[in-house]
């Protein structure tokens, strides 16, 4: 290459920013290396995600779908130009014309077009609110509409018609399919399979028509649009969407004379480059061997390829792409792996249909039977890794394949994969390129569970198909390394946290005597004793510090206070809400200056009061109790604050009264002990000052209800909360919070914050929506009713504590004396308290430490 | 120790062995009642201006180690939860989950930091804490 090279690249979608990643990976300081990047894009915005369109209609935004990491396109030698369309090459001169005129110049193009949305030439399609599924505006004019519209249509019954009969059906429209094929899906489902999931999709409400082939739309008179098929049957409708099938926008292309594939597309051979070898094409533009692909992984390839080529590394070539294909449709599981449809010469198949419950499978072998060609899962695809696994990897197949998919019968293990007969090279993850080999390597660099392995090699973070399978090789990956695989609490009981739950509720068991001398080993320790304790609390809420539960709680539990470095306490008296009276504040004032203790406004939105010696809490909490206050359990592995903003009340932006919902639920949840802390936060508008997305629990107000956001997290690693639900009532707000909150208490680890919880859980953000929402376990009621007897068995632990002269005894720095413990010693700093340091504890003599407060 | 003493001190026979008082230099104590100490917890005993940690396990044994918690210079053992690991009785220190073991002293996480044991006997419902000077 010359001394300066000009890559210029058109379409900032996924494809064409991901190539532009792959140039930044090989030469971080791209202007060092003497390239000039230019990136053209039509959309108003940089690339974004679009395989996750459809969760922006629950509620993810614009941001949240960007690809583009802040600052990435700032870069000296790159620059990005944004409404910005190509709109001719002149391979001559080495230019692109943009449509405003403006000519580029370039030594490499890179043309990652993607493609349009295609729409049948029937008579009306440019009527007033039909529209297709492809960019965000597309979702907003969708949204727009969708408000004002009672029914729906979907032309085309493919993937993407699905997923958007989905999003027309949770906008509360009737909903309808229209199919030109005979069965929906039918590129990845064979005949009966196709038949499953139409029922299935019909159970859910939503009206399916295939073999129907539209001629024209014209005004309808029950609705905005009536669409009339080739048989002069009618369906009224007020909005419709089309998405029966893509098209390559390879028009830049045809027009300069580059080759075209024989069905469209951008002809490119191994290396990505087009008959002109100063051009490249990538992404859904491309056709490879007359075939394109409108998934998004064989673009990436694509990518990675063009981009090593052009610096002249030429180890790697495309060789095709995978398309099995597993995503959950309203709730309904499809894959499709291989030859789904048995088109291979002389391939058997084996099928299983089960009626009742609506599961179809079909598996597609080798005339000799050795090797696996496809599959087709239907309603449950759990076999979804294995099957793909062993297509791919020619992998010989074991004696009785039918029993690859037949469901296991008396605890039979089924047959597995194997995953060690896996070769390292295997693809686990498609979505990101993720070899077995790279899981063994996470592996054997302390990455022992899959939220670790999710975050350092990205492995089951697109689509989240291949976990399970990810999980396995994690596990035997562990294994082989020598880590303990177990889950065992610790080397007291063997169970996992989750089974001691269930034992606990089960057999209804009260003390950690018990439950040691049944299901257990030894003394108990550090680890096994405040899980009992919190496992416990969460089943029967009795007071903590009784006689027998007392020694199993941890360090700030077992005094009701948080232990600070020196052995002295803290003390944080709840204020629901953040809402404080002047009296209150007063109060607290005077007790900490009684007390001489300092003072502190706290994250949570409230106040710490530290340096108090044990001795002293029972009195300095008999005096906030006489003050109204209660414990705020700042030590707990229990609800801590629910942060509020001041709301509708005050606030000339807020659209419901944020404070007082915080403070009932702050009231409704105080005392709950969890597997970790949990805190929530109420916001009154979209402003969000309560940083509700950060919460475990978050709730913002909308103008039809609230929305309710689950397991976010600030802390060491913030994640933003994801949307649960939308516009709820005030009722099923709290509904939906007990089930939650009960699900996580039920199946988190020891210490999990709900964020890891989450990241581990598998099926995801969909599988808890089941659970919670739509009750999937049917498990909805048991759930409610255990929250509401822990919130009606609350009681103020501070109240018990001082007011049960046992308990009270135990508040003392020494059995056998009442002096105070000397080694807690303090200065004096910005007006307050703090402790003194070991040099100056050693210096006590000849500095001023002052003196304790009795 | 002989037969008679052990009967009359010691309702278990789980005590670690102890010497008898008269043989060795230092003073016994009573310090509290045995209910004074809630059954799988400790106490913090101040004897002579030493902070002594004491410990009632699992059928009344006891244990007493120093009270201070090296690892984290706060006077804190006695608060820490008691176990064990490997069949040795352990406490866990409430601040950085350090573990001593109560019959050596010895901090599981660093062998080289040792804590002072104490000889304790229960003495008709009493607890009695042995120290020197
Ligand atoms: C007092 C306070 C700092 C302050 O002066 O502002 C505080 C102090 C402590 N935090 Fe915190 N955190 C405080 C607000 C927060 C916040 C802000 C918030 O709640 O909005 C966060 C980030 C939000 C979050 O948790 O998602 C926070 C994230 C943590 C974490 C990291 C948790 C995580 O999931 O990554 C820890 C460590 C842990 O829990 O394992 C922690 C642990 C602690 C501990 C318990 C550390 C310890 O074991 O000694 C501190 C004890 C405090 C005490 O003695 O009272 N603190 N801590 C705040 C008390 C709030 C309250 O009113 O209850
Ligand atoms: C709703 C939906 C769901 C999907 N789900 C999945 C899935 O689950 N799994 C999967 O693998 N794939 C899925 N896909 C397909 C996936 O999104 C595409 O394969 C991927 O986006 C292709 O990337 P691309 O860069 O080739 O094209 P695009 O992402 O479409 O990017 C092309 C960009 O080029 C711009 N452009 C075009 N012409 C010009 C020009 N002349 N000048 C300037 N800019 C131009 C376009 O405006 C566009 O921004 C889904 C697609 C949709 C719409
Ligand atoms: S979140 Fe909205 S309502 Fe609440 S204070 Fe901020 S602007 Fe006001
Ligand atoms: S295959 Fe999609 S995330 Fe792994």
């Amino acid at each position: 290459m010359n001394e300066h090279t000009r890559i210029l690249v058109v379409g900032n979608g996924m494809v064409g920013h991901y190539f532009v990643q792959e140039l930044v990976k090989r030469h971080p300081d791209l202007a060092a290396a003497k390239l000039e990047v230019t990136v053209l894009g039509e959309e108003p915005r940089p690339a974004y995600d679009r395989v996750h369109l459809s969760s922006f209609f629950s509620g993810s935004t614009a941001e949240d779908l960007s690809l583009v990491e802040p600052g990435f396109y700032d870069k000296p030698g790159l620059t990005l130009r944004l409404n910005a369309r190509a709109s001719s090459i002149d391979r001559i001169k080495h230019t692109v014309t943009l449509s405003d005129g403006t000519s580029l110049p370039y030594d490499k193009l890179v043309l990652a077009t993607g493609s349009v949305p295609f729409v049948p030439g029937v008579i009306g399609r440019d009527r007033e609110n039909c529209f297709v599924y492809r960019t965000i505006e597309d979702l907003e004019a969708m949204t727009a509409a969708g408000i004002q519209a009672k029914s729906g249509v979907v032309v085309g019954g493919g993937l993407l018609g699905l997923e958007c009969a989905k999003a027309l059906r949770d906008m509360g429209l009737d909903t309808h399919v229209v199919e030109f094929a005979p069965r929906l899906m039918a590129v990845q489902v064979d005949e009966a399979g196709g038949q499953v999931l139409r029922s299935k999709i019909e159970s859910l409400g939503v009206h399916v028509h295939t073999s129907r082939n539209t001629t024209a739309i014209v005004d309808g008179a029950t609705a905005r649009h009536r669409m009339v098929f080739f048989d002069e049957t009618w369906l009224e409708t007020d909005m419709i969407v089309f998405s029966a099938g893509i098209r390559p926008r390879d028009e830049l292309a045809r027009e300069s004379g580059l080759a075209i594939g024989a069905r469209g597309g951008i002809a490119i051979d191994d290396f990505s480059r087009s008959s002109d070898h100063d051009i490249y094409a990538i992404g859904e533009c491309a056709s490879w061997n007359d075939e394109m692909f409108g998934l998004v992984a064989p673009g990436y390839d694509m990518a990675r390829i063009a981009c090593a080529h052009l610096f002249d590394d030429h180890s790697t070539t495309f060789q095709g792409a995978d398309m099995s294909t597993k995503l959950k449709l309203m709730g309904v599981d499809v894959a499709s792996v291989g030859d789904a449809h048995g088109k291979t010469h002389g391939c058997r198949s084996f099928h299983y249909l089960d009626e009742l419950r609506q599961i179809y499978k079909k598996i597609v072998v080798s005339e000799d039977g050795k090797t696996l060609l496809g599959a087709v899962l239907i309603g449950n695809a759990d076999e979804f890794g294995t099957l793909q696994q062993m297509a791919l990897n020619a992998m010989p197949l074991p004696e009785n394949p039918e029993f690859l998919i037949l469901p296991a019968s008396d605890g039979k293990e089924k047959p597995g994969l194997g995953v060690d007969a896996l070769p390292d090279s295997a693809v686990l993850c498609s979505c990101n390129n993720v070899s077995k080999g790279a899981i063994g390597e996470a592996v054997a660099a302390g990455a022992c569970s899959i939220g670790e392995i999710k975050a350092c090699t990205k492995a089951g973070t697109a689509c989240g198909g291949c976990v399970p399978l990810v999980t396995q090789v994690m596990k035997a990956e562990m294994r082989k390394h020598g880590m303990a695989v177990n889950n065992h609490l610790c080397e007291h009981f063997p169970y996992s946290r989750q089974e001691l739950y269930h034992i606990v509720r089960v057999e209804q068991i009260r003390t950690f005597d018990e439950l040691l001398a049944k299901h257990g080993k030894g003394l108990g320790c550090d680890i096994c004793k405040p899980t009992a304790a919190s496992v416990l609390a969460s089943c029967w809420n009795d007071f903590i510090l009784k006689k027998d539960l007392a020694s199993l709680q941890d360090s700030n539990d077992y005094f009701l206070g948080n232990i600070q470095k020196d052995g002295s306490y803290s003390v944080v008296p709840r204020m629901p809400g953040g809402e404080v009276t002047p009296d209150g504040l007063i109060a607290i004032g005077n007790i900490a200056k009684k007390y001489g203790l300092y003072t502190k406004v706290t994250g949570g939105a409230r106040v710490d009061m530290f340096g108090a010696r044990v001795e002293q809490l029972p009195n300095i909490w008999e005096e906030l109790i006489a003050a109204g206050f209660e414990s705020g359990h700042a030590y707990g592995k229990s609800l801590r604050t629910v942060k509020s903003c001041v709301g509708s009340t005050w606030c000339r932006y807020g659209v419901d009264d944020s404070v007082g919902l915080a403070v009932e639920l702050e009231n409704r949840y105080k005392g709950l002990r969890a597997p970790h802390k949990i805190k929530f936060g109420v916001s009154g508008c979209t402003r969000e000052c309560a940083e509700a997305q950060g919460k475990d629990v978050g709730v913002i107000a909308t103008e039809n209800g609230w929305n309710l956001y689950v397991c976010g997290n600030g802390g060491m690693k913030p994640r933003h909360a994801e949307l649960l639900a939308s516009d709820l009532s005030k009722e099923d707000l709290i509904r939906m919070i007990d089930r939650f909150l009960m699900f996580y208490i039920r199946t988190a680890d020891r210490l999990q914050r709900t964020s890891t919880w989450r990241d581990n859980l598998e099926g995801g953000l969909d599988y808890l929506k089941d659970v919670v929402i739509n009750d999937y376990l049917d498990l909805g009621a048991e759930l409610e009713a255990q929250m509401q007897h822990v919130v009606d068995n609350y009681q103020d632990e501070w109240k018990t504590a001082v007011t049960d002269p046992e308990v009270r005894k135990r508040f003392r720095s020494f059995v056998n004396s009442m002096t105070g413990d000397t080694n807690i010693m303090f200065v004096k700093e910005r007006e307050q308290m703090r402790p003194a340091t070991p040099e100056e504890k050693q210096q006590a003599k000849t500095i001023p430490i002052l003196a304790l407060v009795e | 120790m002989n037969q008679l003493q052990q009967t009359a001190t010691s309702p278990t026979a789980g005590n670690p062995p102890m010497s008898v008082p008269a043989e060795q230099a230092g003073t016994w104590q009573a310090v509290c009642s045995l209910e004074d100490i809630w059954p799988n917890t400790g106490v913090c005993a101040l004897i002579n201006g030493r902070q002594i940690a004491i410990f009632r396990m699992k059928s009344d044994v006891l244990y007493a180690i120093d009270n201070h918690d090296p690892h984290s210079g706060a006077n804190v053992l006695s608060r820490g939860i008691v176990g064990d690991l490997g069949g040795e009785p352990v406490v866990a220190s409430p601040i950085y989950k350090h573990h001593y073991q109560l019959r050596t002293g010895e901090c599981v996480e660093d062998a080289s930091t040792q804590l002072n044991t104490y000889p304790v006997q229960l003495r008709d419902g009493m607890v009695w804490v042995k120290t020197t000077a």
